[in-house]
């Protein structure tokens, strides 16, 4: 292992669902110290950290942590960056180590999201007794639903629907199919917040949110937590033998944002952001999407999966529905997609996602997946992405011999 | 009668109502929000220009959740109207897949939204199949 690589020495999620009697902090804890543990380190060998959290308001989640459970004296970053924010304290880190700042780090993203309904964009506000103009529009009212729809589900209908006018192909009943794959999928991985099987007709019938979408096809809220321990290739060398066996290489660590194009700024592109990340990622990593054993993607929606197939060029460009009808990302397929459940069935607490997929890669390449094991995995690749916009790839590889 | 008001300030009312966009000097983006600079070329300077009240649908959802005060189901949309995108509700069709057609010619369309207390009635615009 070379002395600049950075790897992922220690990396836990907690349970996703409904924690009525965990708050943020015992979340965050929790995740905190399990990765720790997994690592065979202590808060006493970080040299940074990085947390996120979304919904909790003000808080610096990093130095609440740190009150937790090891205050040390570090440097404490508090990043947020949407959907993207565990990818982004993943990276702060990571790149910290790269710097030659730190031996050592930890990201945390945690989130208590449950029962939290419907996410939009907040460009709300209630309707006055004169119209009097506000924001960047100068609307008199709220545009959310007046003038089209800002709410999450809806945003991504109408991105999986351009891309059927673009391509064609693809209608409810495979959106739906996309759903049901995950759903079936989540049976396996006891962290997930559903793990119920679901029938086509089942996730058809459901209530509709924003067409094509119905629930089962959106992310679920949920609370959750996850964290990491990253270290230099260098000091890894100085660890045991069975924690450089465990240890997981990250080959490539890419973060990026949406350029300007024409009509992104009506409807989020996620394409364009998506495919550059995934561009750099294969480059800096030395490996092409042919090489990975699978793949954890931001299924926010089902109408989000199937571009996100085009845009990690997991397919030719153009041919995501034929790639899923193959049967192709199934967890029997050539890239399975989603063995964890994904966001439509293990949930989303929006700031811990771009560490717990980072986990369910690391829980396959260490042959530790159990029941929902990937026979032989050695690459793998977890993308996230938030609006407006930042997207987040890293791909990762085995490091045992 | 007080004069209607438009929804928002890219909405021109009249005898042919239209959607308004700053385009930018250098690189021709077009914007529909108040600018500060250019997110394409960062350039400042910006024209008026007017916005093809015709278009293509590009792409909808058929919203059946949505904020208090807001009627469901209703359709939104992204509308091609001659190379500018613009987003708005669908109109004056029956709010199913039946009837929304990807790629289907829409046209511009406004309506009242309500009056205030001092009996100011705001104009908002949509889009509907063009006949």
């Amino acid at each position: 292992m070379a002395s600049e690589d950075v790897f992922i020495l220690g990396i836990r999620m907690t349970k996703f669902g409904k924690h009525k009697e965990l708050d943020t902090v015992d979340l965050a804890t929790e995740a905190t110290l399990a990765a720790l543990a997994d690592g065979g380190v202590t808060m006493k060998d970080m040299d940074i950290i990085a947390a996120g959290n979304l919904m909790g308001g003000a808080m610096p989640i990093a130095q609440v942590i740190q009150k937790a459970c090891g205050q040390t004296g570090i440097p404490a970053y508090n990043v947020s960056n949407a959907c993207a924010t565990g990818a982004t304290a993943l990276r702060v880190v990571g790149m910290s180590i790269k710097a030659g700042e730190s031996d050592m780090g930890i990201a945390v993203g945690v989130e208590k999201l449950a029962g939290a309904g419907l996410l939009a964009g907040g460009s709300r506000k209630s309707d006055g007794k004169s119209w009097e103009r506000s924001g960047r529009f100068g609307a008199v009212a709220g545009v959310d639903g007046r003038i089209g729809t800002e709410t999450m589900p809806g945003v991504f209908a109408q991105i999986g629907m351009e891309y059927n006018h673009k391509y064609g192909g693809a209608n409810f009943e495979l959106f739906a199919e996309i759903s049901r794959k995950n759903h079936s999928h989540s049976t396996l991985n006891p962290l997930a917040a559903y793990t119920k099987e679901m029938t086509l007709e089942q996730i058809m019938g459901d209530i509709m949110i924003a067409y094509p979408n119905t629930r089962p096809m959106c992310s679920a809220n949920c609370d959750g937590a996850a964290a990491a321990v990253l270290v230099s290739g260098a000091k890894l060398r100085t660890l045991s033998q069975e924690q450089q066996r465990r240890a997981i290489k990250v080959s490539a660590s890419i973060l990026t944002s949406d350029p300007y194009e024409e009509a992104c700024q009506v409807l989020p592109n996620v394409n364009t952001l998506t495919r550059a990340a995934a561009k750099q990622a294969y480059e800096q990593a030395g490996v092409g999407p042919e090489d990975l054993d699978l793949v954890e993607l931001h299924d926010c929606f089902a109408t989000a999966e199937l571009v996100h197939y085009d845009n990690l060029m997991l397919c030719e460009e153009g041919n995501a529905v034929d790639f899923f009808k193959s049967g192709a990302t199934w967890r029997t397929g050539s890239t399975p997609v989603n063995v964890s459940g994904g966001l439509q069935s293990k949930g989303h607490p929006i700031a811990a996602t771009g560490i717990a997929n980072v986990w369910e890669i690391c829980h396959h390449l260490r042959g530790e997946a159990g029941p929902r094991q990937i026979e032989g995995a050695k690459v793998g690749l977890a993308h996230v992405i938030g609006l407006a916009s930042a997207c987040g790839v890293h791909i990762l590889e085995s490091n045992a011999a | 009668m007080p004069e209607p008001i438009p929804f928002v300030n890219y909405l021109v009312l009249g005898e042919d109502p239209h959607l308004v966009a700053h385009e930018c000097k250098s690189c021709g983006a077009r914007f529909f929000d108040r600018r500060n600079a250019c997110a394409g070329c960062s350039g400042t300077e910006f024209q008026t220009v007017d916005v093809s009240t015709q278009g293509e649908l590009r792409s909808f959802t058929i919203v059946a959740f949505a904020a208090p005060g807001i009627e469901v189901p209703f359709v939104s949309a992204i509308v091609d109207c001659g190379g500018t995108s613009v987003r708005a509700n669908l109109v004056n069709v029956e709010p199913s897949p039946e009837h929304v057609k990807l790629g289907m010619p829409v046209k511009l369309t406004t309506f009242p939204i309500g009056k205030d207390e001092e009996g100011v009635e705001a104009i908002n615009f949509g889009f509907e199949p063009a006949a």
